[in-house]
Parts: C-alpha cells; sequence; structure tokens
C-alpha cells in the first residue's frame, strides 16, 4: 500500500535523546543493523534542555570522592526504594562514560589543572558534575549525535511509534506514523529499547516538551510490561514562574550551586528552618558556611538550599501557602548577592549561568546580575517507569529493552540532580550491548497482519468522527489541569480518589475526540494520538500515588505526612490485568549486598 | 489586553498564501505562543515545528514580520502590535506544510564533514588535559542549536540557492569548532575549499546578526577559516616547498 512503509533492523531504538544515541552507538558497534525512530528532528530531544552537568565521581575536584560515596548519595537521594545494583552500577560506571564523550568531542569545562571541572549540585556530598556552563545536555546531545552519524545508524526523523507488535511473548517489532505526510511505517526487529523520556505533559506546569506524553511507558504497559515507583514524579524546586506563557521553564539547580539562595517576600532564607534528619550532618546551619561551601571550601558543609529536590519544593510550597511568597506565585532566587562577595560578580554570573542570564533576560526582562528571580515547582521528571533488569535493561517482556528517564530502579523515590545524565550514558550503553546480544541470538519474529490492520484503524479513526466533536488540545488541557490540582506536589486520598474518576471521564470524552485537516503534519492528529500514552500514565501514577499511604520522597501526602515502616522496602509495581483493568502490587525492593550495606553504613 | 492579528502562511509545497488569524495577547507571550493560541482555538492542523519553548533547541525557526526568529524567543510586546503580525517559513529551505521546512539538507551536509579525531590521550588513564582558555573559542561555536536561522538568511543559499556548491554557514562554524578543537588531528580545509563551497562567504555577516547564541559566526569562524584555506593551497612559499618536497 502506498501509505505504508516497512523497514528492518536487529535493534530498533525508539526515541534519540540521550539513553537512544547512546544505545544506538553501543548496539551498533556490536556489528548488528541498527535503527532509531525519533518523534522530532534528530538534536532536538529534551536532553538539550538539561542544564547543570552529568554526575560521575571522577574526584577531579575533591580526591576524596568515589562511586562509594556517589552509590550512598544516590541511595540517600533515592530514600532507599532504588534497585541498589542499579545504583552501584550507575555509580562505578559513569566516570568512564563521561570521558567517553571526551573522546568523542565533547568539550568540557576545565579544571586549573586541564582536567574535566565537576561543581557542587543537591545531595552531591562533591563536586562532582562535569559541566558546560548552563548547556551541559546540549554539549551531550551534539557530542553523542555527531558521533551516531558516522556510526551507520538509521535514523526515522519526525516519526512516532503509537504500538509495539508482538509475536507470542516476545516483541518483534512497531508500528507509528510519520508527521510529515502521514503514512504508516511497520518496522521489524528482533530487540526494542525503549528510550523515550518522561511525562511531564501530563501536568499543566512543566518543563517538558510536547513529546513527552509517556509514550515509552505506554507503549511497553500495553504490550505487557510492568511500572513500578509511578508515584515517584519529581517537581523541580525553581522554574520560572512569571510571565505566565514562560511557567513551568526550568531555572537550574546550578544557580543554587554557583552560590544562589532562596529567600521568601521577608527576604528570609526559609531554607535554613527545615533540614531533614536524614541530611543534618551534612548541611550548613548558618549563612557563611553555606557560602564557603559553594565557593569550594572542603571543610564546610553544604547550604541547605541544596538538599534534594522534593524537600526544597515542599519548602516553596510551605512559603507561598502561608502568605510569604513573591508576587507572583513563588519565592526569590537571588544570584545577584554574589556580587557582595565576588569582584566581577556580574561577570562570573553571567560566564556561569550565561543560558539563565540570556533566558530571564529576553523572556522576563530580567537582569538576573542585578534582580532576584521569581520561581516555583515545575513538574520535571519521573521518577518511575518501565520495571527492568539491572544489568541488561530487558524488561519483563522479552526482546523490550527500556533506559534513561522511561526505565525505573535507578532513582527510587526521589532523583539528584546530574544523575539523570549519567543514567541516560550508563544505561543507555548498558541496553545497547544487550539488546544487541539478543538480537543476534533471535530469528526474526513473525508480524501479524491483523495487529497491524488493528493499529492503523486506531490511528485513523479521530478522522473519522463527527467533525462537531471535542478537540483533542481541549482534552489534553482538561487532563493537565486536574493532575495539577489533584495529584500534584501535595496529594491526598481523595484528591486522588476524584482524579482517578476524572481520568476515566476524560477517557471517554478522548474517544469521541475528532480532527480536522488531513494526514500531513497535522499537530491536532499527533496530540490525538499521544491521549492514550498520556491517559495510561496519568492513572499509572494516581493508583500508585493512593497505594502508597505515605509521606516518602518526592511523594507527598497531607494525610500520611509521616514515612512508614510498612512502605519503606517496597515498590509499587502496575500490570495489565487480563480483563484490562490495572493490577498493582507491593514487591520488595530488591536487597543489598553486604558490602552496599557496609558502604551505606559507613557514609550515614 | 488586546485582540491581534496574525497573518500566517499556510500551504504546503503546491504553494499558499498568508491566512488572517485573531487572537488575545496576554502579558508576556512570544509569537510561538500566539501560534499555539490560535492552533488550539481555530486551527487544530497548523502545522509548527517547535520543542523546548526556552531558546535551546533550535526548533521553532521562522520569519516574524521578514525577519529570521526563533518563534519562542520573540516577544509580542517588541512587536508592532497594531499592524498584523506574520508569520512565514523559512524561505531557504523548501515547504512541508505550513510554517514547517524541509531542513534535511542541513543533516546531509554534516554527515559529510569528517568526524572529530582526537590525538592519543595525554594520560595513562586515557584522558586529556586542556586549558580552559583554550577551549573558550570551541565552546563559543559549540553553544550552536542548529536553528538553521543563519542558513536561512545566507543569500548564497536564499537568493541563490547554491546548496550543492556552499555548505552554509552553520556548518562553517561546525568545521570552526571541530579545525580548532585543541585535541583534533584531522585536516579538513580542502573539504573546505572543495565541497564546502568556503569561497562562496563573502562575509556580508547576515548570519551573525541573526544568530540567536549570539555567536560571532563571520568573524571567529568563517574568516578564520577562510586564512587557514588560503595559506595552505593558495600561499605561493608554499606551493613551492611542496613541489620540490616532492
Amino acid at each position: 500500500m502506498a501509505d505504508r512503509r516497512t523497514h528492518e533492523f536487529d535493534v530498533l531504538v525508539i526515541g534519540a535523546g540521550g539513553a537512544g544515541l547512546r544505545a544506538a552507538i553501543e548496539a551498533s558497534s556490536a556489528g548488528v543493523k541498527v535503527g532509531v525512530v525519533c518523534k522530532s528532528l534528530l538534536g532536538k530531544a529534551h536532553t538539550v534542555m538539561a542544564e547543570g552537568g552529568i554526575a560521575a565521581a571522577m574526584a577531579n575536584v575533591d580526591e576524596r570522592d568515589g562511586w562509594k560515596v556517589h552509590f550512598a548519595d544516590t541511595m540517600r537521594g533515592g530514600q532507599y526504594l532504588s534497585n541498589p545494583r542499579m545504583a552501584e552500577l550507575h555509580a562505578r560506571e559513569a566516570p568512564d562514560r563521561v570521558n567517553e564523550l571526551e573522546a568523542w568531542g565533547a568539550v568540557f569545562d576545565r579544571t586549573k589543572d586541564g582536567r574535566i571541572l565537576q561543581r557542587n549540585f543537591g545531595g552531591h556530598k562533591y563536586p562532582r558534575l562535569a559541566h558546560v556552563g548552563d548547556r551541559t545536555g546540549l554539549e551531550m546531545i551534539r557530542t553523542l549525535q555527531d558521533h551516531s552519524i558516522h556510526a551507520g545508524i538509521d535514523f526515522l526523523m519526525e516519526v512516532t511509534i503509537i504500538e509495539l507488535l508482538k509475536d507470542g511473548d516476545r516483541v518483534i517489532g512497531a508500528f507509528g506514523y510519520e508527521r510529515e505526510l502521514g503514512r504508516f511505517h511497520i518496522i521489524r526487529c528482533k530487540a526494542v529499547i525503549l528510550a523515550t523520556g518522561g511525562i511531564g505533559r501530563g501536568f499543566k506546569i512543566t518543563s517538558n516538551s510536547w513529546e513527552y506524553t509517556g509514550d515509552g511507558h505506554a507503549l511497553a504497559f500495553e504490550a505487557g510490561a510492568e511500572l513500578i515507583d509511578m508515584e515517584f514524579v519529581q517537581f523541580h524546586p525553581t522554574g520560572m514562574v512569571w510571565p505566565p506563557s514562560v511557567r513551568g521553564i526550568l531555572v537550574t539547580e546550578g544557580v543554587r550551586g554557583e552560590g544562589g539562595v532562596l529567600r521568601n517576600s521577608e527576604g528570609k532564607r526559609f531554607m535554613f528552618d527545615d533540614i531533614p534528619d536524614l541530611y543534618k550532618d551534612q548541611t550548613a546551619d548558618n549563612e557563611e558556611e553555606g557560602w564557603r561551601y559553594t565557593q569550594g571550601d572542603r571543610n564546610a558543609r553544604r547550604p541547605p538550599e541544596l538538599l534534594t529536590r522534593d524537600h526544597v519544593a515542599r519548602c516553596i510550597v510551605r512559603e507561598i501557602k502561608e502568605g510569604r511568597g513573591s508576587p507572583h506565585g513563588g519565592v526569590f532566587l537571588d544570584i545577584a548577592w554574589i556580587k557582595e562577595r565576588l569582584p566581577k560578580g556580574a561577570e562570573h554570573i553571567r560566564r556561569k549561568l550565561p543560558s539563565m542570564y540570556h533566558q530571564f533576560k529576553e523572556l522576563a526582562g530580567i537582569d538576573i546580575t542585578e534582580e532576584a528571580m521569581e520561581v516555583g515547582p515545575t513538574t520535571h521528571y519521573v521518577m518511575g517507569g518501565i520495571r527492568v533488569d539491572a544489568e541488561s535493561q530487558m524488561s519483563t517482556v522479552p526482546g523490550l529493552y527500556a533506559a534513561g528517564e522511561c526505565a525505573a530502579g535507578l532513582h527510587g523515590a526521589n532523583r539528584l540532580g546530574g544523575n539523570s545524565l549519567s543514567d541516560l550514558l550508563v544505561f543507555g550503553k548498558r541496553a545497547g550491548q544487550h539488546a544487541a546480544r539478543h538480537a543476534q541470538e533471535q530469528g526474526n519474529g513473525r508480524i501479524d497482519g491483523g495487529d497491524v490492520q488493528r493499529a492503523s484503524s486506531r490511528a485513523l479513526a479521530p478522522f473519522e468522527r463527527d467533525a462537531d466533536g471535542e478537540g483533542p488540545f481541549q482534552i489534553q488541557y482538561a487532563l493537565q489541569e486536574m493532575m495539577q490540582d489533584l495529584v500534584g506536589i501535595v496529594r491526598n486520598e481523595d484528591e486522588m480518589q476524584r482524579a482517578a474518576k476524572g481520568i476515566a471521564e476524560l477517557r471517554q470524552r478522548a474517544e469521541k475526540v475528532a480532527v480536522v485537516g488531513n494526514r500531513e503534519y497535522n499537530p491536532g492528529w499527533h496530540a490525538a494520538l499521544d491521549l492514550p500514552n498520556l491517559f495510561t500514565v496519568v492513572e499509572a501514577i494516581t493508583l500508585s500515588g493512593i497505594e502508597r499511604k505515605e509521606s516518602r520522597g518526592a511523594h507527598f501526602r497531607e494525610d500520611y505526612p509521616e514515612k512508614s515502616d510498612e512502605f519503606a522496602k517496597v515498590n509499587t509495581t502496575l500490570r495489565r490485568a487480563a480483563d484490562g483493568s490495572i493490577e498493582v502490587r507491593r514487591e520488595p525492593v530488591p536487597a543489598l549486598s553486604e558490602e552496599q550495606r557496609q558502604i551505606i553504613e559507613e557514609m550515614k | 489586553m488586546a485582540e491581534t492579528t496574525f497573518s500566517i502562511w499556510r500551504g504546503d509545497s503546491g504553494g499558499g498564501e498568508l491566512q488572517d488569524f485573531t487572537t488575545e495577547v496576554t502579558e508576556g507571550m512570544v509569537v510561538l505562543d500566539a501560534v499555539h493560541q490560535i492552533q488550539a482555538e481555530s486551527a487544530n492542523d497548523l502545522a509548527v515545528r517547535w520543542n523546548c519553548k526556552a531558546g535551546k533547541c533550535g526548533s521553532c525557526s521562522a520569519e516574524v514580520n521578514g525577519n529570521p526568529r526563533l518563534m519562542c524567543m520573540t516577544r509580542l510586546s517588541d512587536l508592532d502590535l497594531d499592524e498584523p503580525v506574520t508569520i512565514e517559513p523559512m524561505k531557504a529551505f523548501p515547504v512541508m506544510r505550513d510554517l514547517v521546512t524541509d531542513v534535511s539538507w542541513n543533516y546531509k551536509v554534516k554527515k559529510k564533514i569528517k568526524k572529530f579525531k582526537p590525538r592519543a590521550p595525554d594520560s595513562d588513564d586515557g584522558t586529556w588535559r586542556m586549558v580552559q582558555d583554550d577551549i573558550d573559542r570551541v565552546q563559543e561555536f559549540r553553544k550552536c542549536i542548529e536553528c538553521y536561522l543563519c542558513q536561512d538568511v545566507c543569500h548564497v543559499l536564499r537568493e541563490h540557492h547554491l546548496h550543492e556548491e556552499f555548505a552554509g554557514p552553520r556548518f562553517m562554524v561546525y568545521s570552526a569548532a571541530l579545525e580548532m578543537h585543541p585535541l583534533d588531528t584531522e585536516d579538513r580545509l580542502a573539504d573546505l575549499k572543495d565541497d564546502g563551497g568556503i569561497g562562496y562567504c563573502n562575509i556580508t555577516k547576515c548570519c551573525t546578526k541573526v544568530c540567536p547564541e549570539g555567536i560571532t559566526i563571520t568573524d571567529n569562524a568563517i574568516i578564520p577559516l577562510k586564512e587557514r584555506v588560503v595559506d595552505e593551497h593558495y600561499d605561493p612559499l608554499r606551493k613551492l616547498f611542496k613541489i620540490f618536497r616532492k
């Protein structure tokens, strides 16, 4: 048929951000035929937005750092719900992955002796983030992109996968459409790596672009894979709040790493008011010590602004709720004050935080070297995702792998800043390696023509509905608004139950959505096809949130404000049941090895 | 706030025309916000390419009132809203639909440029040493977000359509970043002269003016590359030396 293209690869990678590209490079180097599908153009994935840096215990700035410290920091930050094997592999392998980027052309900022410079970030004991000013993600994606185009990989740009194809239990292909002409693409392969990123578009205020509709989460779930930890959605403490059109755009944690402080409308540094017990020994109790830490004093403890993101976000919400917020419903983030301490402070800010300077100047008309920024929490990242094997990144479905944000296990209840970029590299590589091996061991599967027919009818259904029906954007906005209100930073049973009901109602409305125009580059149609994925992930988030009756990490419930022993060692696990409903159960967190237990004990 | 009219080009490779839409403008809005609002309200199928909405991905390039701009970084308060705001696709590339152009040519050009080839590591642990001062220039080039506005405004591509002969400012910057990388050992000068067509650039600096990242494309990338090409290929003394060396 003229409206269909077919492809054949050994390994199909869905997603071309950091994890997808790293996976593709690795699989290709193993000698198998690799195809990469990107929802946008190559090089535009959300990785490009990452600002702060890549966490890796290279010990270039502080020789006391090492994989064990990084491992302990990650476990503590994740409130001990992380898969310890993943946390260990991540901490051990991240330095090599960063050095590899340099060998492929990345140009990181330097130490005085010419090595890769590392900066402070929340929850990391020592300066650990390899970075390039505040555009590390751009550096990373461009390096991977420029390396991968010479690696014999096929790229299908602006193609969206809407269904995985199976032969028995195995995933053996994928079905999608291209944006340009609206043609369908049927891809046959021996292994699929999902690297589709996050779910930010399930909420109203988000740092994520239109692409992040939980595609990988939903594709895997509907193909029979399990999701874990979906209640843990990271609300980054500092997004822009004004003007309205930029609400949610990220303000890097690097601002605080460089000495930026949070103040309320009374000018008070409110972060000193509430320092969690888990971090008391590591946190400065006065402004002077905190400042010395940001300037590299090795004997100083870090300022409370650099506590973990979940905690900082909640403190900001508290200040706003109690009437001490900024004029537009945020709090103040002040980096300009460092001019009191540093000669040439303004120049320093512009050099260390160039894109923040640019972003505020252009979009808000604010000079951050002169004025404080107004910031508030924004939906940023989902810790939960596809349950994978720590070593191979294979999901519970044979032939289906996942890496990066859409996979779960490394970050537990809360991700540390900088651990995402390293996650993409470490587990992208592992997924690529193991998927290639799987592909080499497997024969081709058989694509069922009936499956393809059903997928294409489903895709075209919105064109056939009554054109007077509701548009897809209205449904998406209503869903985002509801999730923001009912399943946001502060949650309770009643609101989450209402959300669960609301999702079911919206889903019914979505089934009547009609689109206008034709199949060529039609954003309305694309939005309509993204909706089912969004529904799957927001339902997973809501049901998991209801299940976890405690507050831990990013999941805060005002009806259960404390941590509970009952939930201390379980991951909420979801699976599609035979009757179509979602089955929720608690699975024990994988046990620590004796060595891991000792490391955590020593680093307490 | 006020209702404002936007004249948006709609059509495909077969042709098209400006179509007027009216929508309400509120404080702080950028051009991309207006396009999205129109898309949601009255033209669900209005094609526009975008991702980050923060000037970091370089997807939403278009021509606003005739000026090559990122729509996400163009504030409506900086435009005259008494007149309709015109939004058109980039002109140096074929139109796909509405505001979306086919930029695949850029990807083909990049693939032809020889990849990074580092010298042997400086240290036994496989790492290198570089001084910050030596990489400042390369880091400037690496800020590029590949929005292709420099390509759009370059008259060699825009007016003369010499896409086969000239790689365009983006790939001069890309080549410069590789050539000036302290670790790189590859030689791309002959390619720049022949395949890249660096001689076509006559330094009008239009590319530098439109770069949303403020990269000094002409002065810092193209001119030094031109000098290197001249030194390598047109220096009479060097030519003589080469003959004798044979």
